[in-house]
């Protein structure tokens, strides 16, 4: 196997292992494939697993013949091991680093994993887009499914099957898309029930300088439109950097051609901003200095705070006129890849009290972020701490989370899950023993045969057993529009993420039990109580006859 | 009253700032205590009460096309906006507010007119809800080694202490007069809390009259006495709570602190925390980036920074902590003082108090330490809050920041504390609103004379009577780490931004369900099912005995259907979208922005027809353009049919259930 090739010493004894908030441990350090290991052998203790490709950077330094390697995760998770010996702990580092930036999809670990669990319920076939049309075609008979782009050749980063207007044949499909980039034409995102309105989205048009324009976008969008009725176009992007866009091919729709829809500029930072900021944010979260002033002045300038409000506002404002107005959205930025998403995926779980179930936000992830051709191995490739140039990784979808916890905290009983089943997707996003998040496309997926190959995490997540951590024990199903408060006084750090591993979480665990504890013994005092009243019902009837004279 | 110029308006306009969608028309009623604003219409009158006490200042806005504004800014952090068809009615109602909010005589304040429907012995016996001198026993006190003093007993020798205070037994009369003179104000150290496991203390003064060499052995006797009251220790902190370069320049003026030379064993330590001017700022600032209209993050970050008020709070944390574990984990005595002894010093002390004491987390506990450490020991309340119109310079936060750093706990520690955040807020709302007699004047002996007991009634067992709504449901008091001391960190991010107090009024802003509720709800419900069981159980015997010949049920609590607490969602609210265009939910209404030209306001408004426009916004609204391209200006107003049935009170209590 040609892992042992990168593993140049395989275990080193009399390793400790520091970690915030947990007592040190000493043990054997092992290097696997896959894994780094760290073991005391002795019961009670926790052991260290840790992935290879949770690894997001690693500093080694030394005194004297002790050598330390701090290990930065991409959960941000900090820790250090001190390694007795100046060549194994070179040789760990050097193969650390190795293994942890595989370039090869096929050799991580997804592929090599094997479930100890009976998978009863298979996470690859939970979610197939023929479902989803089965549902809209008990709502609408406006809308089909086309398999235009069944080889992926009109767009490759689409799946195979898209909802498209009925009135809109395959040929003038290939024509939009070829004025969209990447091929991104629109396609129906959401179905409105209430009102019937949509919402679409596609990637920028390519109307570049000369502002061409394609008819078919034009007859294609405007399907979606009741007679007489307008629409939104929502771009992502400020006017300053759609008009930039033209340069390069792209641009945004012109009023004169699309006469019938009122274009919104909203103001979301691009993907590799966005990574700037992260980095400024944990590096501000981990700063040890305790001084408030640098605290906050370096949280407002990671922009972190300001990039949650400003997706949640462009959210709301497209749940706003689809629900308020009545009227039909189109979204889209430049790629329509990232912003673009975050925008559709947080509308709809403020207008859709189905995407805030558990169901129905891993149908969400699915529809809005796998199949829509969300690049997660790209934007996933490194998190906080990398150091090196950056390429595309971007935390897009961590921000969309971010922005799902918010509304979660404005509206506590209205979503089946809680905060854990978010951070759960944040680390199996960057780094997983399943195969759900890798590849940047349905195309890339079908090609790496992941659904034959690994295992889904939704087959993991929604065993009953698993799913119980996931619970939000508040949660009432909600049938309303929810409307977030996007004020920066009503948004939060997101503690449990950014500064998991900073303080200590013992009393806010044990709140969060207790919580749980009063909601769980209130159920047993409702079934003993009811059962109860049944007994004594029947008892009632039974004697009833004697009372009658 | 004489003070009152026009006791009815007409036809004047409430804004509600956060939405256009809720301005509306009705009476205003000017009373000696309240200013009533009444709605015109609906069923469901919609009425605004507010004190003259707690009213902070009253100012004349810029005329408008649709009338003359007037804002009341009030103590609690309410912002009122009224406006007034009329100059002279505007002009009037200002004249009349700006004297009412600002007494010259305690007998204005409302406490002494507040009459309800109890009789004299009721009221005399609100007074005697807590008891010091028995809390005091509770705390281990008096014993071998401490006694109480009369010598204050007339407050001839600090007329700002109490009348019964702790000394250690064996200081003798002259040593406490003798150290008193070497005390500002004749503040000298006296005992605060008591830690009866292992004797160490926390005491309190002013700083001594030392200047650049003055000492007083009977000063130094004192601090020895207090050092030997703690058997087992061999020196004693002395904590000033000020940042060291101010008590130097105090030295100038024959002040200052300590000379470690000059007393036996004592460890002195300066705690920065800056005077009440800092503080005041400080507050005013942060009040301004709460009060801002649609900020950016950035603005509101960066004016949350610039306050330094989050600093402020986490250093009066940290010297309550310093005190905190020198008592707890090294078993020393401390002695806390700052200048006056009366602010910083009973902000440290009880906050170490509450680390300390799991009794200061339960409601009553808090009730004993603000009686204790604030009103008893001569916390100037009436200046500091500005009860009466007076130096402006003697306003400050003291207390309001005490309050905070107990929240900052709660969000560390959620199982912790017996009450919840409402019942802050609550004692923070009657600090100000000058309801009861508890927080009226600058020291006990001020209150004798003004016969506080005698002409108004105390909070405290107003507040147990309402004790359900200050409950927390996450409490645990027999947990092990609610057992001993609180240890918070005091990193940066653990101090957060107190939106439930500075943002009490602005309903959008908060969550729009509450977790808190719910808990309370299905708290109740855990206790009506508990008591429902019994009942059952109880039925179930005697039917078991016989035969169950005769059965007559009784209608259950709770029907069976029901297998949950009630959806406690504020359903007007989750169902109203705000101005996401903007930004902030909470614009001004267009139509006064556009007219008061305080920014250039594109024509932000989405197309389409508006639902029932009131009469104000006539101008604005009817451009079919929505430009939504301009997102860092301009206000904009949504049309929602939830708008006109939103039911608006003056009180935001988090969402009902």
């Amino acid at each position: 196997m040609e892992f042992a090739e990168l593993i140049k010493t395989p275990r080193v004894d009399g390793v400790v292992l520091h970690r915030p908030f947990m007592p040190t441990v000493e043990g054997t350090l092992c290097l696997t494939g896959h894994h780094l290991i760290l073991s005391s052998r002795q019961d009670n203790t926790e052991e260290l697993w840790l992935l290879h490709a949770n690894i997001d950077s690693i500093e080694k330094r030394f005194v004297g013949s002790l050598g330390t390697i701090i290990v930065k995760c991409k959960d941000l998770r900090v820790i250090q091991l001190d390694i007795p010996g100046m060549e194994e702990c070179l040789n760990i580092a050097s193969s650390i680093e190795a293994l942890s930036t595989l370039d090869s999809v096929s050799l991580m670990y997804p592929f090599f994993y094997r479930p100890l669990f009976e998978v009863i319920e298979d996470g690859w076939q939970l979610f197939v887009p023929e479902e989803a049309f089965k549902d809209l075609e008990s709502m609408t008979d406006e809308w089909r499914l086309s398999e235009v782009n069944k080889d992926f050749s009109v767009c490759p980063s689409y799946p195979s099957l898209l909802t498209v207007p009925k009135d809109i044949d395959d040929e003038s499909l290939c024509k939009a898309a070829s004025f969209r980039h990447g091929g991104r034409f629109p396609v129906l995102s959401y179905y409105h029930k209430k009102n019937g309105m949509v919402m679409m989205r596609a990637a920028q048009p390519l109307t570049g300088t000369n502002g061409r324009r394609c008819k078919e976008d034009e007859k294609l969008i405007n399907a979606t439109l009741c007679a007489g009725k307008r629409g939104y176009i929502i771009d992502t992007r400020t006017i300053a950097v759609a008009q930039q866009a033209k340069a390069r091919g792209g641009g945004f729709e012109q009023e004169a051609n699309y006469p019938q829809w009122r274009r919104i500029h909203k103001a979301i930072e691009r993907s590799n901003v966005l990574q700037e900021g992260l980095i400024k944010l944990v590096e501000a979260c981990n700063d040890q200095s305790h001084s408030m002033d640098r605290w906050l002045s370096k949280l407002e300038a990671s922009n972190w705070q300001s990039n949650v409000k400003e997706i949640l506002t462009t959210a709301c404002l497209a749940a706003q006129c689809i629900d308020r107005e009545g009227a039909s959205v189109l979204v889209h930025g430049t790629e329509g890849t990232d912003s673009t998403l975050q925008v559709t995926s947080l509308a709809q779980i403020i207008l859709d009290p189905a995407c805030r179930t558990i169901r129905g936000f891993e149908a969400l992830i699915e529809r809005e972020w796998l199949q829509a051709g969300h690049p997660f191995q790209q934007r996933c490739a490194q998190s906080a701490y990398s150091n090196g140039k950056p390429r595309s990784e971007a935390p897009v979808f961590l921000l969309f989370l971010d922005c799902v916890w918010q509304i979660l905290r404005q509206f506590p009983c209205s979503f089946q899950f809680n905060e854990n089943f978010l951070i759960m997707l944040f680390e199996h996003a960057y780094a997983s023993q399943f195969g759900t998040f890798l590849g940047n496309s349905v195309a890339e997926r079908l090609k790496l045969l992941l659904s034959q190959k690994t295992v889904s995490l939704w087959s993991w997540v929604n065993r009953p057993q698993e799913l119980e951590r996931f619970l939000n024990p508040l949660y009432e199903p909600n049938n309303l529009v929810i409307w977030p408060s996007v004020a920066p006084q009503s948004l939060l750090l997101w503690e449990g993420v950014f500064l998991r591993w900073n303080r200590s979480t013992k009393c806010l665990d044990e709140a969060y039990q207790e919580m749980v504890h009063i909601i769980e013994y209130n159920k047993e005092l409702q079934n003993k109580v009811n059962s109860l009243r049944r007994q004594l019902a029947q008892l009632e009837t039974e004697d009833g006859p004697l009372q009658t004279p | 009253m004489e003070h009152i110029r026009m006791p009815k308006v007409e036809n004047v306009w409430l804004v509600d700032r956060s939405s256009s969608r809720r301005t509306q028309v009705g009476t205003l009623y000017l009373t000696a205590t309240h200013t009533i604003f009444v709605g015109k219409g609906s069923e469901d009158r919609n009425e605004l009460w507010v004190l003259h006490s707690l009213v902070c200042n009253v100012v004349k806005h810029k005329a408008s096309q649709s009338g003359y504004p007037l804002l009341i800014h009030c103590k609690n952090f309410q912002v009122i906006q009224f406006i007034f068809p009329q100059e002279s009615d505007c002009h009037d109602v200002y004249i009349s507010l700006s004297r009412l909010s600002r007494p010259e005589k305690y007998e204005e304040l409302y406490c002494f007119s507040f009459n309800p429907n109890v009789g004299k012995a009721e009221r005399e016996h609100s007074w005697d809800f807590l008891d010091l001198k028995a809390e005091y026993s509770q705390m281990g006190l008096p014993n071998k080694l401490w006694h109480v003093s009369p010598i204050n007993r007339e407050y001839r020798v600090c007329d700002t202490y109490p009348a019964d205070l702790f000394v250690p037994k064996s200081v003798t009369l002259p040593v406490i007069v003798g150290s008193s003179k070497f005390r500002s104000r004749g503040r000298f150290p006296t005992l605060s809390y008591y830690c009866k496991e292992n004797h160490a203390t926390i005491c309190r003064s002013s700083q001594p009259l030392s200047g650049f060499s003055a000492r007083c052995l009977e000063d130094e006797q004192m601090l020895q006495a207090i050092m030997k009251s703690n058997p087992e220790s061999r020196f004693m902190y002395v904590v000033d709570t000020r940042p060291k370069l101010n008590a130097m320049a105090n030295r100038a003026a024959g002040k200052g602190y300590e000379n470690e030379d000059n007393y036996c064993n004592i460890k002195f330590q300066f705690i920065g925390i800056e005077n009440i001017h800092v503080m005041r700022n400080s507050q005013q600032k942060l009040i301004e980036v709460s009060a801002l209209r649609s900020p950016s993050m950035g603005e509101f970050l960066t004016g949350l920074e610039n306050s330094d008020w989050l600093r402020h709070i986490k250093s009066i944390m940290e010297a309550g902590l310093f005190i905190s574990k020198a008592v707890a984990e090294e078993g020393v005595s401390v002695l806390v003082h700052c200048s006056d002894g009366w602010d910083r010093t009973a902000q440290v002390c009880s906050v170490a108090s509450v680390l300390l004491d799991p009794y200061y987390r339960t409601l009553k506990g808090l009730m004993v330490l603000f009686e204790k450490d604030w009103v008893s020991f001569g916390h100037r309340f009436s200046h500091r809050c500005g009860h009466l119109i007076g130096e402006a310079k003697e306003v400050s936060p003291v207390i309001d920041q005490f309050l905070e750093c107990i929240w900052q706990l709660m969000e560390q520690f959620p199982c912790a504390f017996e009450y919840n955040e409402k019942f802050l807020i609550s004692i923070h709302n009657h600090i100000y609103s000058c309801h009861y007699g508890n927080f009226i004047c600058n020291s006990q002996k001020e209150r004798k004379d003004l016969c506080i007991k005698e002409k108004t009634h105390s909070i405290w067992p107003h507040l147990w009577e309402n004790k359900l709504d200050f409950m927390n449901p996450l409490f645990k008091p027999d947990q092990s780490q609610n057992q001993g001391l609180l240890r918070p960190s005091t990193a940066p991010y653990c101090f957060k931004y107190w939106r439930r107090l500075y943002n009490r009024f602005d309903r959008e802003l908060h969550p729009r369900q509450s977790e808190l509720d719910s808990l309370m709800t299905v708290k109740e419900e855990t206790q009506q099912l508990e008591e429902e069981l019994a009942l059952y159980e109880q039925k179930m015997a005697v039917l078991d005995k016989e035969h169950a010949k005769t059965l007559y049920m009784q209608k259950g609590v709770l029907d069976s259907k029901q297998a949950l607490w009630s959806l406690p969602l504020d359903t007007s609210l989750a169902n109203t979208p705000q101005d996401y265009i903007s930004g902030f939910i909470g614009g001004a209404p267009n139509v006064f922005t556009l007219q008061q030209g305080e920014r250039e306001s594109a024509e932000v408004c989405l197309y389409g027809d508006k639902t029932k426009s009131s009469d104000a916004d006539n101008s604005d609204q009817e451009s079919g353009v929505a430009d939504f391209s301009s997102h860092s200006s301009g206000e904009e107003s949504l049309p929602s049919e939830e708008s006109v049935k939103d039911p608006d009170s003056d009180e935001t209590g988090p969402n009902r259930a």
